[in-house]
């Protein structure tokens, strides 16, 4: 049986989120551009953004792991992964175009959808195209290594010994 | 000017107590592009409350539009050729980075994540120098 106090946190959580995304006029592209425009109509406004929830963020979230477990759930998912990989830093290149191509994340992208606005519809079902090709190639990547593991043949004399020569 | 950066610090103690509930909640991570991504997998169990807090977004968008009178203003958009591009770099992007502006920017640098800095470090550079290729090279 699905439990409901999970799911009421998670849509509350979305609520809440897209509400301070709209305050913090996140989801006006010109003012993102214009954040990223350092040389230009620098305007650092969104810079408080970032600030304020880091601010609110960090003690409660170091308070919140001291529990065994959250309150709806019975255990904490948080990332296990620690190493700065390629995938990351090349990951991130292609983001950074892509936001400052448009002035849109995928916080804002999903916002601004939902309020029926046709451009960033759009963009949000680009978007959603990108992330359904990295499933995508993802899936393929895996499965051509099973299949190259599986049709891997040792022939028997080129087999490590086992034994020092 | 001073009401405007208070709206935005505002704003982001919003950001900062949404995730919080996420996490206190439900023991996740607040990061849209994950959160989207991994609803693309369709399992069942895990896939409820992504679509619930996506949809939460949406749903906030819906109301500021339909109670609070916001017009949202996209007039800084590209055209359309440009925003799909954007769009495909971004859902792609954020995917192979593991993470956004919320998952890496707010919560993994709250976390001391080394990945999120370096992540949001290297995002914000790419985003600012594409801003400046458009607008000030080649004109």
């Amino acid at each position: 049986m699905a439990k409901i106090a999970p799911l009421f946190t998670a849509l509350l959580s979305g609520l809440l989120f897209g509400a301070g995304l709209i305050l913090a006029d996140m989801t006006n592209p010109g003012r993102v551009l214009n954040f990223l425009d350092v040389a230009g109509t620098f305007d650092p406004t969104l810079a408080f953004v970032m600030g304020g929830a880091i601010a609110v963020y960090t003690p409660l979230y170091w308070l919140g792991i001291r529990r065994a477990k959250p309150l709806a759930e019975s255990k904490f998912d948080l990332p296990t992964l620690r190493r700065v990989e390629p995938r990351l830093i090349g990951g991130s290149v292609l983001f950074g175009i892509g936001w400052g191509l448009a002035g849109v994340c995928p916080g804002p992208a999903l916002v601004v959808a939902g309020a029926g606005v046709q451009p960033v519809a759009l963009f949000s079902a680009a978007m959603v195209g990108g992330m359904g090709l990295f499933e995508a190639v993802e899936a393929l990547r895996v499965r051509v290594r099973r299949s190259a593991a599986q049709h891997e043949v040792v022939p028997q004399h080129f087999a490590p010994s086992t034994v020092d020569s | 000017m001073k009401s405007e950066w208070l709206r935005a610090l505002t704003g982001g103690a919003l950001l900062g107590a949404a995730s919080v509930l996420l996490l206190w909640g439900n023991g996740r991570i607040a990061g849209v592009s994950g959160i989207a991504g991994v609803a693309l997998r369709l399992k069942g169990g895990d896939l409820a409350w992504r679509l619930l807090f996506l949809g939460g977004l949406a749903l906030a968008g819906l109301l500021a539009v339909a109670l609070g009178h916001v017009q949202f203003d996209v007039a800084a958009l590209p055209s359309g050729g440009g925003l799909v591009v954007a769009g495909l770099a971004v859902g792609l992007g954020t995917r192979y980075a593991n993470g956004c502006t919320s998952g890496h920017g707010i919560c993994g640098i709250s976390r001391g994540s080394l990945r999120s800095m370096v992540a949001t470090g290297t995002f914000m550079a790419a985003a600012a120098g594409t801003v400046f290729a458009v607008r000030h090279l080649g004109q």
